[in-house]
This record gives structure tokens, C-alpha cells and sequence, in this order.
């Protein structure tokens, strides 16, 4: 077994699609969102909204971590690397995410800056390794996925004395994110019609375990199924989703068994509470300012934590004001929706953080060609 | 960012680090975020770092269980 192509048969599908048809009411809609990028990224590439019923919708929800970082974030990190000390690592997603007046970390990195793009956070302690004279800092991005190996990364640069190494933290917290789209009116009833359910994280939960969304189901009485990424997963996910939300249930599910657990990974939970605490409020891209949402290095470790040591500070930028990413992050609005989507906003040329991730929902939908697919609808 | 492949441990290092394989090419990854861990096993790789293993026996199930969707599906329009 492979575990990941017996998950990707064509005629399965198909069929599970049609279990999916003979389930729903033709009296409702079903709209569902799917929280997390990678989930986005495959109901694009395998076309799975071709072989859903009319009325079950696939709202894309905020779980890229690029595209959810602000603008302010991005000018952040390039003021630090405008130090001459500073050698800045980043995951390679992050180089086009757009910061405030068409500035990146590319064009940072093309005007000379020292900005490295790395795998992994070993990646870094070994750059620090052998760059003693300088500071090397590692530009910490995702949600509880990522979190861990940041955690883990510290620990071993405190072991290995390391003092050149630092972190600039912006990790976030699916829970809270998924809390404040489920709390917040305006996103809860715009384009349509209230969520129905939720698609949760393949390996947020692998890390947070299904018992973490427990309290959302509960309070806002809706329905999460949690999916591996390859398409029968996903599949199956939209017919559990289905039938709870036939039956009135609103529980926390696990589809994807084979990585989650209800408690999650013990160990990785335990390596983030030794190195971070919870910050009053992040900025979120499309969400604003969500309380209890960002991680940043605690008491013990604040000699790590680059916005510290490089007195950094935050200044929120407005975001451009025709790009529709607030929206769609919301699942307020689709990609196409945009009137800067696929004329002046391409993966090539990103207006905003959507198009900048290939797991972000512009992105997906232009690299997958939803926009013929969307088109075709419209005029059909 | 959040894609990440299931890949065999062929190989346990010291450090808690791990040699895998992905589609017969090797990686050496670390597995400092999981309990217990043996040649052999599966686990989801994400930025260089195992996050999970696989369970074999709850990967069956489900594709059994998808099969039994998949052809209560198929009787529906039959
Ligand atoms: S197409 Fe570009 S400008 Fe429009 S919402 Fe998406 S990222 Fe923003």
C-alpha cells in the first residue's frame, strides 16, 4: 500500500458521487466549507465540483497559511532583512506573497537582500551553523502543522548554543480561526446562506486531534468531518457532511483514521507548550485581528524571538482595494468573482495572497481551470 | 505548505532523525515529533519532519468502507 493512490480511483468516486446525488434533498442546499488549502487544492485538481450535486457548494475557507498572512507581515520581514547582519530563511511558498506597495521577499532577494528559501527548519539550524558571524533567522509560518518542527528547531539552537538564530513567529491556530468565521454575522450569512458543515484539517489534526474541534460542534451546533487530502477522502467527507446535517447531528467525525486520533500527537502538542504562548490577537488576512489566534515564543525563549531582538513592530497596511481575498477567505465570494482575477492577478503576477500559494483558492481555481469550467456554467 | 506525502522509514539514525523513502527516492527526515517509530512503518512527511504515523489497519478500513459507499452508490441508479 501506498496510501495515497487507493485513494485517488476515478470510478469510486464516481460512484460516491452518486451516493452523495441519491442522499440530498433537492428541497435544500448544503453549503460546506472546506477549512484548510490542501483540501481546496484537491477538489480543484481532481475537478470535484463537476461530481457534486447542484445544490452541495464548496465554500474555500482561510486554511492557507500565505494567504492568510497580512501584507504588514511581509513589510515585517523585509525591514529585517534590509540589516546587512541578517540572513532570512523562508519556506519557498512565501517568496511572491505580497507585501504593501508590490513589495515581496523576491524583489527584496533580487535587490540584494540575503534570503535563503528552505525545506525545512534543519535547513536553518544548519545555516546558522555555518554562518557564526551572522543572524540567521527563520520567517516561522503555518498552522499546528508547522508549529512543531518550529518548536523542535529552537530547542536544538538552545542545545547548540546557537545565539546567531532567531525566530519571526507567525503562527497561527485553526481552532480560533474556525471559531471566528462560525461567531462573526456577516461572514456566517453572506453569499448564500450560512455554512452547513465543515471539512476539518488532514494534518492540523494529525497534531491538535479531532477532540480539539469538539467545543465548535457543540457551540455553533454544525457538523465537522476531518479528511485526509487525496479526493475519496474528500469525497467521503461531503457524504458524512451530508448525512448529519439529514439527521440533525452536528459531531465531530474522523474520516481520515489512518493519521488522526481523537487526542492527536501527545509529542508534538507537548513541544509547542514548551516554546510558545498564545498572543492577545493576530492579524489575519480576510479575518482582521482574531483574538487567542497566534502563537509567539514564551517567557523562556524570548531571547529566540526576532521581533525582540530586532525591535520589530507591527504596521497594518491597507490591503489593495480590488482584491476580493478578504471575501473569499471568508467564503463570502468565489475567485472568479474578482475583477483582477486572471487579467491583472496571475500566480506569475499575485495581487493578492490567493493567488500566491498553490493551495490558496485563486491559485487553485486558475491553475486547475476553473474559470472555464465556471464559464461553461454560467452559460449553460 | 500544508501538502504532505506518507513515506516508508527504511532506515532509524541517531538523533532522532530517520532516512525514508518517497517513490524510491530517500530523505533524511527528522522524527523528533513521534513517540515510537520502527523500520517499516508509514508516516506523513511535512517540512522534513515525520507528524504522524499511518495506521495500516485504519487505512483498510476505510477503503473497505469506501468500496461499500462506492457500490451502494452504484445500486441507487441501477
Ligand atoms: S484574483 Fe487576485 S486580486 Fe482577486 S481576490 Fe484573488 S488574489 Fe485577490
Amino acid at each position: 500500500m501506498k496510501y495515497s493512490d487507493e485513494f485517488r480511483d476515478k470510478t469510486i468516486a464516481q460512484r460516491l458521487a452518486r451516493a452523495i446525488d441519491a442522499e440530498v434533498s433537492s428541497q435544500r442546499a448544503y453549503r460546506f466549507m472546506e477549512f484548510c488549502g490542501g483540501h481546496t487544492h484537491a477538489i480543484s485538481r481532481y475537478g470535484l465540483e463537476d461530481l457534486l450535486p447542484a445544490n452541495v457548494r464548496m465554500i474555500h475557507g482561510p486554511g492557507c497559511p500565505v494567504c492568510v498572512l497580512p501584507a504588514s507581515r511581509i513589510d515585517m520581514a523585509i525591514r529585517l532583512v534590509d540589516r546587512p547582519e541578517v540572513t532570512l530563511c523562508v519556506y519557498g511558498d512565501l517568496m511572491r506573497a505580497p507585501g504593501s506597495q508590490g513589495r515581496s521577499l523576491l524583489r527584496a532577494k533580487a535587490l540584494g537582500a540575503d534570503i535563503r528559501m528552505v525545506y525545512s527548519t534543519l535547513d536553518a539550524i544548519r545555516l546558522a551553523e555555518q554562518s557564526p558571524g551572522r543572524q540567521t533567522v527563520f520567517f516561522a509560518i503555518g498552522f499546528e502543522t508547522t508549529t512543531p518542527p518550529t518548536a523542535v528547531m529552537i530547542r536544538i539552537a538552545e542545545n547548540m548554543r546557537l545565539k546567531g538564530l532567531s525566530v519571526f513567529c507567525n503562527h497561527v491556530l485553526t481552532p480560533s480561526a474556525m471559531h471566528s468565521i462560525l461567531e462573526d454575522p456577516k461572514i456566517r450569512n453572506t453569499g448564500g446562506g450560512p455554512i452547513d458543515g465543515f471539512i476539518g484539517p488532514a494534518h492540523v489534526s494529525t497534531i491538535i486531534g479531532t477532540q480539539a474541534y469538539e467545543p465548535l460542534a457543540e457551540q455553533f451546533e454544525k457538523p465537522i468531518v476531518i479528511a485526509g487530502f487525496e479526493p475519496l477522502d474528500v469525497m467521503q467527507a461531503i457524504l458524512m457532511l451530508v448525512r448529519q446535517v439529514n439527521q440533525d447531528r452536528y459531531e465531530v467525525e474522523n474520516q481520515y483514521s489512518r493519521a488522526v486520533t481523537r487526542e492527536g500527537n501527545r509529542r508534538a502538542k507537548n513541544w509547542m507548550s514548551q516554546v510558545f504562548e498564545l498572543r492577545e490577537q493576530f492579524e489575519w488576512r480576510g479575518l482582521g485581528f482574531v483574538p487567542n489566534s497566534g502563537l509567539k515564543l514564551n517567557r523562556a525563549y524570548e531571547r529566540f524571538d526576532a521581533e525582540t531582538r530586532f525591535a520589530l513592530h507591527d504596521m497594518p497596511v491597507a490591503d489593495n482595494p480590488a482584491c476580493e481575498c478578504y471575501a473569499i477567505l471568508r467564503g463570502a465570494k468565489r475567485p472568479v468573482e474578482c475583477k483582477l482575477f486572471g487579467t491583472v492577478c496571475t500566480p506569475q503576477t499575485p495581487v493578492g495572497a490567493c493567488m500566491v500559494s498553490s493551495e490558496g483558492a485563486c491559485a487553485a481555481y486558475w491553475t486547475y481551470g476553473r474559470v472555464r469550467d465556471e464559464h461553461l456554467r454560467q452559460t449553460s | 505548505m500544508c501538502l504532505s506525502v506518507p513515506a516508508k522509514i527504511a532506515k532509524i539514525l541517531p538523533n532522532d532523525m530517520a532516512v525514508v523513502s518517497i517513490d524510491g527516492i530517500s530523505l533524511e527526515i527528522s522524527i523528533a515529533l513521534i513517540e515510537e517509530i520502527n523500520v517499516g512503518d508509514f508516516v506523513l512527511v511535512h517540512v522534513g519532519y515525520a507528524l504522524a504515523k499511518i495506521d495500516p489497519s485504519e487505512a483498510k478500513r476505510t477503503l473497505q468502507l469506501l468500496q461499500e459507499l462506492g457500490s451502494a452508490g452504484q445500486e441507487c441508479r441501477s
